[in-house]
């Protein structure tokens, strides 16, 4: 069984191309070339080069001694925190940005939720010279103040989106609007593995320098390239599918993908979409999404501004229902807990959504050989403001 | 043959007009179907309100939002458009996002529908090629046609194909943009139009998108069928209320 895409853009019955006619010309360019462009030498080089100089990769493979003595188990940190700007999200924006200059394109459009893939998408325009708009909820403006100052400094125009429910599904529903509105000269750099047919995949295709650099530096470190588990927390899913990408066809390597379960999953306010979900259609793509019983997408809650999406991508669905991954919901305290823990253990201040997936330690016990590698996938420096009201600091 | 298309076969320029169900008031759905076939309109779109109208410009996003505050929902507009062939009998088509009604599975949506007499479709983020491989069966099964949008982008090889697959006629969406007025259509627009009438398709095209008043209506209808008028009838709604459909009717076609 494979658990990548197929051709015709789905992952068991999930993904597909579901957009209107307007969006058809740009949607069917870029499934007939992203492969193609993808495969030029002169485009990985400069994809490659752009990784190394510009974003700083490999990030290291770092064993945390003090992390891994507390659950007794071997622990390894993937440090996409040290990525330019803060987290993994650059990966897919470099890519995407070298992809819109072969397609002719001039202008870019993104949306953003907690503001990381807006200044990830504003950092490679400013690289690019292109013009660059960013879609945010005006809810997500108010809350992520920092990244929305960073994203003007780079020269991006950030418009609030105040449809809906003003977050991340709206700022996507804007930027999409936008995209029927200006399809010739536009690119929707998209910031997570969704999205209608070929965004999961180019998305994680992208994003697969992760694994990449796992295999061999873990291979340098423990003699093997695979660990018995890789961890990444799951919003729409990019630094889960990174993370994941090399490992998905080997059952050897167990994936586990943690979700935020908000104030716990059951209680109405939650973002763990793979439980609270159900199969539809968000944002062009066939997935498994939070919805009411007569399919309008209902907003999820989750204290971090990244990881509430109502929707999952289409590869995690269907890992989540071949029960290839296995899913775990961490509360907002749980990784809020974990976050602060991290910090004073290891001296590294994760992001919020990256928190999550260090919470699963206190309640999922591992062996002791067990080799781990936890995707820390971004820093907590935007988070400063919320972990300061969390905690009284 | 279907309430369509014996209405395209009438000789004549076909005004559609767009509303959300739900809207302004959630019962003032019937009425306004009632209104607007004594106004004198040929065709009607009922909306079913979704909570992400991706294709939707502003005015029938709101709609559609104020629509589920309403306390809109499927089995409510099926409800109340139970006896609407006792006195309705110009054509009906539901225009609505995939969604919802996957949620109320595919086939039981159809049957319901043609036992109420609806005559179609209009599901923007349904593909065509979707359609086709997926739901084409159940549709005819319930002899519901199922209309596609073009747009200027659209490729002369996809239009035929498109034609090829549809029954009734192609929803051609005047510019690139969503759904809302426009200042008018200039000769972008008009070449547009001659472009797509000279491939001599056969189904008769109306257009979409940007149709706001008698000027508008009559440029659009120079080379298509008819013209369907959403947006600004959703304006005159929100502003006049349903009691003065026929005003705004009587503007466009008098």
């Amino acid at each position: 069984m494979s658990y990548h895409v197929n051709k015709k853009g789905y992952y068991g019955q999930f993904g597909g191309a579901f957009i209107p006619e307007m969006l058809y010309p740009n949607i069917e360019e870029l499934q007939q070339k992203y492969l193609s462009i993808m495969a030029e030498p002169e485009f990985k080089a400069e994809f490659e080069q752009l990784l190394k100089d510009y974003v700083g990769r490999p990030t290291p493979l770092y064993f945390a001694k003090r992390f891994s003595k507390k659950y007794n188990t071997k622990i390894y940190f993937k440090r996409e925190d040290l990525c330019h700007t803060g987290a993994h999200k650059v990966n897919n924006t470099i890519g995407q940005i070298l992809m819109a200059k072969r397609l002719g394109k001039t202008r870019i459009i993104a949306e953003t939720g907690a503001g990381q893939h807006g200044v990830a998408t504003a950092t490679v325009c400013a690289l690019a010279g292109l013009e660059c708009i960013v879609y945010m909820g005006e809810i997500d403006i108010a809350r992520q103040a920092p990244n929305v100052a960073r994203m003007k400094m780079l020269g991006a125009e950030v418009r609030p989106a105040t449809s809906g429910s003003r977050t991340l599904k709206d700022a996507t529903n804007e930027a999409i609007r936008d995209w029927i509105n200006n399809p010739e000269d536009t690119h929707y750099i998209i910031g997570s593995a969704v999205g209608p047919h070929p965004y999961p995949d180019m998305v994680s295709r992208f994003q697969s320098v992760v694994s990449e650099e796992i295999k061999w530096q873990l291979n340098a470190a423990e003699g093997t390239e695979n660990p018995d588990y890789v961890v990444a927390c799951v919003g729409g899913g990019s630094n889960a599918a990174g993370a994941y990408y090399h490992f998905l066809d080997d059952e050897r390597v167990g994936l586990i993908a943690v979700e935020a379960a908000g104030k716990g999953v059951e209680t109405g306010e939650s973002a763990a979409t793979s439980i609270l979900g159900k199969e539809g259609i968000i944002h062009g793509s066939k997935t498994l999404l939070m919805q009411t019983k007569d399919g309008q997408i209902t907003e999820p809650y989750s204290i971090s501004a990244g990881l509430d999406y109502p929707g999952v991508g289409p590869m995690h669905a269907h890992l989540y229902t071949s029960k290839r991954a296995e899913f775990i919901p961490v509360t907002d305290d749980e990784a809020m807990t974990a976050g602060l823990m991290l910090s004073q253990l290891e001296g590294i201040i994760p992001a919020i959504e990256t928190a999550h997936a260090f919470a699963i330690f206190e309640n999922k016990t591992f062996k002791p050989n067990d080799i781990i590698v936890v995707c820390l996938s971004g820093r907590g420096d935007k988070d400063l403001n919320t972990y300061i009201d969390y905690f009284k600091l | 043959m279907n309430r369509i298309q014996a209405k395209l076969n009438e000789d004549k320029k076909l005004l559609s007009i767009y509303f959300s169900a739900g809207y302004p008031a959630l019962n003032d759905t019937v009425e306004i179907i009632k209104k607007l076939e004594n106004s004198g309109v040929d065709m009607i779109e009922i909306g079913l309100p979704f909570s992400d109208p991706l294709a939707d410009g502003p005015t029938i996003q709101e709609s559609s939002t104020q629509a589920l505050k309403n306390g809109m929902h499927t089995e409510l507009i099926f409800e109340q458009l139970k006896d609407i062939r006792k006195s309705v009998s110009i054509p009906l088509i539901l225009m609505g996002y995939f969604n919802p009604m996957l949620q109320y599975g595919v086939e039981a949506f159809c049957r319901k529908c043609k036992e109420i007499g609806i005559d179609g479709f209009i599901i923007p983020d349904l593909p065509a090629d979707v359609y086709h491989e997926q739901y084409k069966v159940i549709f005819e099964k319930y002899e519901l046609l199922n209309i596609f949008l073009i747009t200027p982008q659209t490729s002369d090889e996809r239009i035929r194909y498109i034609d090829s697959i549809s029954e009734g006629f192609i929803y051609m969406v005047s510019s690139a943009s969503t759904t809302g007025a426009q200042s008018g259509f200039g000769d972008v627009q008009q070449n547009y139009f001659k472009r797509i009438s000279d491939l001599n398709l056969k189904n008769p095209q109306i257009v979409g998108f940007g149709i706001s008043n008698k000027e508008t209506f009559l440029q659009a209808t120079t080379y298509a069928k008819g013209a369907i008028i959403g947006s600004a009838f959703i304006k005159h709604l929100t502003h006049r209320g349903v009691e003065h459909i026929d005003e705004f009717i009587d503007d466009i076609l008098k």
